[in-house]
């Protein structure tokens, strides 16, 4: 597909900027918002899953997802770019354990991720990916969480928390005052919660939340029962 | 001897579990076929500060895979930040050797390493394609694997501190090379514990 166009689509204005890497950054800021916070003990990944329709069956349907054993990710921006992104990412994922043997550290995965979307903004033919990812895992030679965001241009940033997507600003700013380093699993989800309702219009179920957590065990998912609970937990 | 090419350059290398240590030998000898070339052609190579392989065969094999291996292990150090342990390292060299499952390398490998935090013994063998095996107490590979075996099974015992486990690899592997031709001229046998590695040469019967 891309082998048709030899040349970039993606060139530098006058000023130094490019503008299609501009242009996907907001396209993820318009998308739904999501969360990550780091814990002492583990990461949480939250984020709006809201349907456009009631007819939507969205229990279906995932944007909190695991890649491996011991990382997940969620995103802010264009789905199908996400889809994409999730399987190159398990294969990448893959790919390592066979050479090594070992589940592959979040910062090599992460590293990956980044520079396959960094291809996408130097390829010919190709646009940017419309996603910003948050990529949490677990590393167990240092025997700690780790969490990332990965942008369009193919940057990629540690965070101890942050939020990305449709009001995002408002979120670090509710996060830098929340945030500590003692911060347990349990607090941290809350927290999340609570950052995500800042943006919230009407009111937060299980249904149209999406949380996952990744500590010493690994990556899963909560069930929507268990979301359930923590959300009358902040009642 | 004859056209067999994995014993063109002959060759041996042995390795040996001991109790928080362990042990990797191997002959000097470079050759070809019934000549002599160089008594100083160790077959031993390090990776990491307790991760050490021996390659057994075709010389020119043997120099070509340590070096490849050595590239890659390079840029994993680089990348990753971290020193390799002896699992990865293991598995890296059997995916290096599996690349060429259709063309191959015609060298067998040893791997041994150590776990300095834990103690952990490690003690692989592979053969020229990356098959793998479980970790063992004793491996042998190279010209005179099958006599350095039997005399290792002999010397073996569980749980043997250093000094035990160095006597028990350097007897196993001067009276087992003694039997074949293409091996010998010398050894060298390193002792990996957890906190220092003792190097020997051994000087055994030179011819």
């Amino acid at each position: 597909m891309s082998e048709r166009y030899g040349f970039s689509l993606t060139t530098f204005s006058p000023s130094g900027k490019l503008v299609q890497i501009e242009y996907a950054l907001n396209a993820v800021n318009a998308g739904s918002p999501a969360v990550g916070i780091k814990a002492s003990n583990g990461v949480v990944l939250a984020t709006e899953k809201k349907s456009k329709s009631l007819l939507h069956d969205d229990r279906t349907i995932h944007k909190v997802e695991s890649v491996c054993k011991n990382m997940g990710l969620v995103y802010s921006g264009m789905g199908p770019d996400y889809r994409l992104l999730v399987q190159k990412a398990r294969k990448l994922a893959q790919e390592y354990m066979l050479v090594y043997e070992e589940n592959v550290p979040p910062t090599q995965l992460v590293k990956r991720i980044a520079d396959v979307m960094q291809e996408y903004t130097q390829s010919g033919g190709v646009r940017p990916f419309g996603v910003s990812l948050l990529i949490c895992g677990y590393d167990y030679d240092e025997d700690r969480p780790f969490l990332y965001q990965c942008d369009p241009s193919g940057s990629y940033f540690p965070w101890k928390a942050t939020a990305i997507g449709r009001n995002f600003v408002n979120g670090k700013t509710f996060l830098e005052k929340r945030y500590s380093d003692q911060l347990a699993l349990e607090d941290a989800v809350h927290t999340a919660i609570l950052t995500l309702k800042e943006s919230f219009e009407g009111q937060m179920t299980e249904d149209n939340i999406e949380i996952g957590i990744c500590d010493k065990e690994g990556f899963r998912r909560l069930t929507p029962a268990e979301v359930k609970d923590y959300l009358a937990q902040i009642g | 001897m004859g056209d067999d090419i994995l014993s063109y350059n002959g060759g041996v290398a042995l390795a040996m579990k001991g109790k928080e240590c362990v042990a990797i030998a191997c002959d000097k000898r470079y050759g070809v076929q019934n000549r002599t070339i160089a008594t100083n052609f160790t077959k031993i190579f390090q990776y990491s500060d307790h991760c050490f392989v021996a390659f057994c065969g075709l010389a020119t094999d043997v120099q070509t895979v340590s070096e490849r291996l050595k590239f890659r292990t390079n840029l994993y150090e680089l990348r990753e930040q971290r020193k390799l342990k002896p699992v990865v390292l293991y598995n890296m060299l059997t995916n290096l050797l599996y690349e060429r499952r259709f063309g191959p390398y015609f060298v067998f490998a040893l791997v041994v390493g150590l776990d300095p935090k834990t103690g952990e013994t490690y003690v692989y063998d592979s053969d020229n394609v990356g098959a793998v095996s479980d970790n063992v107490n004793l491996a042998t590979v190279g010209t005179a694997s099958e006599y350095i075996f039997g005399l290792g099974e002999l010397f073996f015992k569980p749980n043997m501190n250093s000094d035990e486990l160095f006597e028990a690899t350097s007897q196993a592997l001067l009276n087992g090379v003694d039997r074949d031709s293409a091996s010998g001229w010398g050894a060298v046998v390193y002792v990996i514990e957890k906190d220092k590695i003792t190097v020997r040469e051994l000087k055994g019967r030179q011819d």
